[in-house]
């Protein structure tokens, strides 16, 4: 049985979608899923719904820290409509599960150690019936001091909230010269308050029991397969038992690499033996998901009277929250990017991440790079300022280079132009002097600023981090590519969060294959893992997994037809468009004409299908010194933010963001403009509106009215310059785009709030008392 | 499913409200078991089966749900169902080209309106979710205004949040349909 409206909206091409994959490589065709979208028929995981069908919510704790006594569900099975109420008792496997140490309970038991962690979860017949039976639930929590503070968790006199410990991973990198110091050392103290993805679908899903003990999920997610592995362990059913379909996501921008209600809607369904929907309102989304996490960072830069960079200090401390998630991970990013694109000889980085009481945090867009960038581009400009050089130049002349060595010991291969990107950010015209509009000036609509109070300021900053996972970490894709009557079908488990992996498979498929292309939705049935829609991996793995195949088909096409005619394959030439051609004119390929079709042409009737993995370089673990190759490939970017700042009130209008982003190669130049601009608002946010207040554990603003995200009135004129230098490794030569666009958006905004008021930012979000 | 009971989820329940109708996109639909304290969202995404209005942040913050009601652009959230009696009511479902008549079935759902023809081509969609809302204020700004300019546009779909595109296209999308709509006349 599948949902009424299991559709991913990817279809095939129609009257009505227009010509949606025909246009290969370097065009920018139309989305697959755009028809549906725009006419409100897209399945949207929160959209499905099934015969029979209950409502599943969870009851979660109002505690940041507290015992938990008892959970009394007699009440709530009491309320007519109410189907199943589940706590820690009804975990068939595993109780716990995590991204990379499973560590977090499915249902809290003896203890709370955030607020928002399940306790309990029910089934009922309408979503206002699951409301009151949480209600009727009654809970003994004995409330304890929630350790909230990162330094203290830090601390080995702490004790431990979780029998994992306080410390979650920590990092030392030990580069060159330990006492090299420069001319010139300037310092600073630096935090970044906590981001929320703030995906606008919230997490949905509908879990259908099979009648045979196994369960078909579908949901919205950013990795299927690894959602898969996790979630079959908590259920204590093999994985083929434990079928997931991708649901319509609704973004996602790191916020669904952890399950959500997967295990909850599961065990509702295979207990009720009836579908389960769940779908979170917004209010427990915010506590729902890991967020971007808070840090505290001190630098130290080292330089030489003329501008070069001797060593750099760095302390970086994040708050992990409760539970690790893929914290591990976002501290070593952390770590390997702290000193920002430049050359540096000399390199102390000491970054730890901790558990406490607050939130758990993982991955968000920018994935650790994004804090220190804050850091390390603001001690930038403090440099140039006690140099008395030009910021611009300052960073120009210490940009790396291919052949460059990282503070991990690992030499720059590939494209690096990070100079390119800083020049093209800056060569962008300035925007004219703001109209007199009250809509332009900042407090916008609210008519606050005077005009004559209002100060200009223009602020650079550039930034980079990794493509792909890193530290020997796996994340091989596999695709399948099947030709057949004319049109190329794809299938590969990755998840389409919105990013338009739709459109760029079929691109490559067309472009391959000379033919019209679907991609058939996503599952983990029958294929192997795409690997997460996360790291900006995505277009090198899985589309690298798509072109291989693709690749593979025509040259099975090619023998067939080579046989077919009596020749050699070899004298058959696959061309770079989808095409076969005679290598020369002549009785070979039949009556003295050149042969020249498409590779589906040639194909015929024939049925041809291959699959294939695509893998990248072996990368390693970061040594006890920090040392080590542990990325396969890096991407650059720099932004210049000009900003009016209203220095009565402390209100910021960002006014323009210019970029130099290097994207390899643009496959779909539409899309990427697109990733740039949504990614530079995200940007924006986090620098002067988003952050999640959190007060002695507590969410204080778990909603869209408390917590704000730009609106079109918010966000900056964006002009971008896209570097195209093909990355060797890369299929079509062709980098991630997703991520670059927030990682020094953010801090180029700082700057240019620090350019028009003269106050030394150093948190963002910048709040308007930090300003007056 | 062979392991399902298989019962209707909508059993009208003890506190149902009256059976009432509301006229959708032309179409005058029955509603049945819905409670009094049921919002418009609810009642078109789960009882109608019109899921077109999203359910992004249900508190009337984001637009995802924006549908008109006698032709002025709501929160479908924060309006009760059975308040909408008598309305019209227009969500993205019910979209059609200039020169359709809304439930015109030979039209509707096959025909794309200049705004989501637009949203397309420009680059306006990316995840989708917000999509619907902003196509409805979309089309209901430019028919009130049809040559708005930069400030009024930005003020008007202030209420609609987007997450994924920065709202870039989405403007490069209003800027072809009023360069179009504007050479035709």
């Amino acid at each position: 049985m599948t949902p009424v409206r299991a559709s991913t909206g990817v279809e095939a091409p129609s009257a009505r979608g227009g010509a949606a994959s025909v246009a290969g490589i370097g065009d920018s065709p139309v989305r697959p899923d755009g028809t549906p979208k725009v006419q409100g028929g897209f399945a949207f995981a929160s959209d499905l719904e099934a015969d029979g069908m209950l409502w599943g919510r969870t009851l979660r704790s109002p505690h940041a820290h507290a015992r938990l006594r008892s959970v009394e569900i007699g009440r709530a099975f009491a309320i007519p409509g109410v189907s199943c109420v589940l706590t820690a008792d009804d975990v068939p496997g595993t109780a716990t599960y995590g991204l990379i140490s499973p560590d977090q309970p499915v249902f809290a038991r003896d203890v709370v150690r955030y607020m928002g962690e399940p306790v309990a979860a029910v089934a009922a017949d309408h979503p206002d019936t699951a409301r009151r039976a949480l209600a009727a639930i009654a809970v003994d929590y004995e409330p304890l001091d929630p350790l909230v503070d990162p330094t203290r968790a830090a601390s080995v006199e702490t004790p431990p909230i979780h029998p994992d410990g306080n410390v979650i991973r920590h990092i030392r990198i030990d580069h060159g010269d330990p006492a090299a110091t420069g001319d010139v050392v300037v310092e600073g103290v630096y935090e970044v308050g906590m981001q929320d993805q703030a995906f606008l679908g919230p997490e949905s899903g509908l879990a259908i029991p099979d009648g045979d003990g196994g369960v078909d999920l579908w949901v919205a997610t950013q990795s299927l397969h690894e959602d898969r592995d996790q979630l079959a362990a908590c259920l204590g059913l093999p994985h083929e038992q434990v079928r997931l379909h991708l649901g319509g996501v609704g973004g996602a921008f790191g916020g669904r690499e952890d399950l959500s209600i997967h295990v909850h809607a599961c065990l509702l369904a295979l207990r009720t033996g009836r579908p389960v929907k769940m779908s979170y309102l917004r209010d427990e989304s915010f506590v729902g998901h890991v967020h971007r996490h808070p840090a505290r960072m001190r630098y130290r830069h080292h330089a030489t009277t003329a501008g070069d960079l001797v060593k750099i200090e760095a302390q970086v401390l994040l708050d992990g929250g409760a539970y690790a998630s893929s914290s591990w991970a976002v501290v070593s990013n952390a770590a390997r990017f702290a000193c920002g694109p430049y050359r540096v000889p000399n390199a102390l980085v000491d970054a730890t991440v901790v558990r406490t009481n607050n939130p758990p945090c993982g991955a968000m867009r920018g994935f650790g790079a994004v804090q220190v960038c804050f850091g390390h581009e603001s001690q930038m400009d403090k440099l140039a300022t006690r140099l008395g050089m030009d910021p611009v130049e300052l960073r120009v002349r210490n940009a790396l280079e291919t052949g460059d060595v990282l503070p991990t010991g690992q030499r720059l291969t590939g494209a690096v132009p990070v100079a390119e990107c800083i020049r093209a950010a800056v060569e962008h015209p300035l925007p004219t002097t703001s109209s007199d509009g009250w809509l332009e000036r900042p407090g916008g609509a609210g008519r606050t600023a005077e005009a004559s109070r209002v100060r200009r300021g223009v602020g650079v900053a550039a930034g980079f981090k990794n493509l792909m996972y890193s530290e020997g970490a796996e994340d091989d894709s596999e695709a399948r590519v099947r030709l057949s009557e004319g049109v190329a079908s794809i299938t590969c488990a990755v998840a389409e969060v919105g990013q338009g992996f739709v459109t760029i498979a079929s691109q490559i498929a067309r472009t391959v294959l000379g033919c019209d292309a679907v991609v058939e939705p996503a599952g983990t049935v029958g294929i192997g893992s795409a690997g997460s829609s996360s790291a900006s991996r995505q277009t090198w793995m899985s589309g690298g997994a798509v072109l291989r195949a693709a690749r593979e088909v025509a040259v099975q096409v090619r023998s067939a037809l080579a046989e077919r005619l009596g020749v050699a394959p070899g004298s058959l030439t696959l061309t770079d468009d989808g095409r076969i051609v005679a290598a020369a004119a002549g009785e070979a390929a039949g009556g003295g004409r050149a042969l020249d079709m498409t590779v589906a042409e040639a194909a015929g009737d024939g049925i041809f299908e291959a699959t294939a993995v695509q893998r990248h370089r072996r990368t390693y673990q970061l040594d006890e010194r920090g040392q080590g190759d542990a990325d396969v490939s890096f991407v650059f970017a720099a932004h210049r933010a000009v900003v009016d700042v209203d220095t009565d009130l402390g209100l910021v209008r960002v006014v323009q963001v210019t970029t130099g982003q290097d994207v390899g190669r643009m496959l779909h130049p539409t899309q990427v403009i697109g990733q740039i601009e949504g990614g530079i608002a995200q940007g924006v946010g986090l620098a002067v509106m988003e952050e999640i207040v959190v007060e002695d554990g507590v969410v204080r603003n778990p909603s869209f009215t408390d917590y704000l995200i730009p609106t079109v009135a918010d966000t900056p004129e964006v002009l971008a310059t896209c570097i195209e230098q093909p990355e060797p490794e890369a299929p079509f030569g062709a980098k991630g785009a997703g991520e670059p666009p927030t990682i020094s958006s953010t801090a180029a905004v700082a700057a240019a709030i620090r350019a028009a008021t003269g106050v030394d930012v150093t948190r963002v979000p910048v709040r308007p008392w930090d300003l007056i | 499913m062979t392991g399902a009971t298989p019962t209707p989820a909508r059993t009208p329940d003890a506190d149902a409200g009256a059976v009432y109708q509301l006229t959708v996109n032309g179409t005058p639909l029955t509603v049945e078991g819905s409670r009094p304290t049921d919002s418009l969202l609810h009642v078109l995404r789960d009882r109608l089966g019109l899921p077109g209005a999203k359910n992004a942040c249900e508190q009337g913050e984001c637009g995802s749900c924006s549908v008109l009601v006698d032709g002025m652009l709501v929160c479908a959230c924060l309006e009760l169902a059975e308040a909408a009696v008598g309305c019209e009511i227009t969500t993205v479902e019910g979209l059609t080209p200039v020169g359709a008549e809304p439930g015109d079935a030979a039209l509707t759902g096959a025909v794309l309106t200049d705004v989501q023809q637009a949203m397309i081509e420009a680059g306006g969609v990316q995840c989708g979710f917000c999509t619907p809302g902003f196509i409805v204020a979309i089309q209901d700004l430019l028919g009130r205004v049809p040559e708005p300019g930069p400030l009024e546009v930005r003020e008007a779909l202030a209420g609609n949040l987007c997450r994924c595109t920065g709202y870039g296209r989405i403007l490069a999308a209003i800027e072809r349909v009023v360069a179009v709509r504007g050479n035709g006349r």
